[in-house]
């Protein structure tokens, strides 16, 4: 087990729940690390993955469609999936 | 990730819009009626819509008028997904008695995506590709994209420990036994996000248990798995029967 990935994966869930307002407490009920074997802190992914596992808050400007706008998107950073939280109206 | 899209959709939502009123009112029948549009209201569809055009009860958290000229509203609107903002101009129009319209509208939160949490212009995000492209840069990527667990912020989390990743992974509920930590928000019968000790997002589930009863248990289901987003592969099988490496 490593201590420093432990650590860092500990820091990383509880900004989560502060990045949105929350203040969320953590019990622990099993008393126990993460080995670096396996995974990665999400913030330490190797860039492909980074990417793959990615989200851009996108300030989209009126113009291009969501769609045209998600097309482009992942063209240019060459991934299969990518997808957008929503259109504000559907286009004629 | 793109599986969790559909979560976020379907979370509230914040609007700034320019209503244009077609006569003038004074601004204190204006702020009157604003106030009836709050809480709970009934929305029939528009026409041009992707749903079934039936009425329907969307909540308006917040209704504020932030500029009025006499016959311009810029308003901002928090309020339920799926709430239609050129309806509700016409509506407020209606109800004033001397109609109105939208004429701008600009989307300021979708759940917990707000404009101040690392909003990116398109010119941005294509910057920060042709420095990654061209000059092998990472940095401004990076700054650009955050890890898609961002989308469960709001939800309360469960934390799984290493062996009971992959089963969870290939498809099993999360026992008792497999539970690291537990947050303080986990309530029965809840949604809730499994995490890795490392904060990797696992799964998107249900929780059968309070957080207290979670931390009692020494057997039973915990959680009953949705949606997995994480790849199979990335820890180890731990289950009896299973290739373990550990």
């Amino acid at each position: 087990m490593s201590v420093d990935v432990t650590k860092a994966g500990r820091e990383f869930i509880e900004s989560l729940g502060r990045m949105c307002g929350f203040d969320e407490v953590f019990y622990v009920k099993f008393d126990e690390g993460t080995s670096e074997r396996y995974g990665w802190v999400p913030t330490m992914r190797p860039l492909n993955k980074y990417i793959e596992y990615g989200v851009v808050n996108l300030d989209k400007p009126p113009g291009p469609t969501s769609h045209e706008v998600v097309a482009w998107v992942k063209k240019l950073l060459g991934v299969a999936k990518a997808g957008h939280g929503g259109t504000l109206e559907l286009p004629a | 990730m793109t599986k969790l899209i559909g979560y976020v959709m379907h979370s509230s939502k914040e609007y700034v819009c320019v209503m244009q009123l077609h006569r003038p009112v004074p601004e204190e029948d204006l702020r009157r009626v604003l106030r009836e549009f709050t809480g709970v209201i009934y929305q029939r569809p528009p026409l041009r819509s992707s749903v079934k055009r039936a009425i329907r009860k969307r909540n308006i958290y917040e209704l504020e008028l932030l500029e009025y000229n006499g016959s311009m509203a810029l308003i901002r609107v928090s309020c339920d997904a799926g709430t239609y903002m050129r309806k509700l101009c016409w509506d407020i129009g209606l109800v004033l008695g001397v109609g109105a319209h939208m004429r701008e509208l600009r989307r300021t939160r979708t759940g917990p995506f707000t404009e101040d949490m690392n909003l990116v212009r398109l010119q941005e995000l294509s910057e920060a590709i042709y420095s990654w492209k061209a000059e092998g840069r990472e940095d401004l990527l990076r700054k650009a994209i955050m890890p898609g667990e961002v989308m469960v912020c709001q939800m309360p989390k469960i934390v799984v420990r290493d062996t009971a990743v992959e089963s969870i992974v290939n498809g099993a509920k999360l026992a008792a036994p497999g539970v690291a930590m537990v947050s303080n928000r986990v309530r029965r019968g809840e949604r809730v996000a499994l995490l890795t000790l490392k904060g990797e997002l696992i799964a998107i589930g249900r929780s059968l248990m309070d957080y207290r009863e979670v931390l009692e248990a020494s057997k039973g289901i915990v959680v009953e798995p949705e949606r997995v987003v994480l790849e199979p592969g990335l820890y180890p099988r731990a289950w009896r029967g299973g290739k373990s490496s550990i």
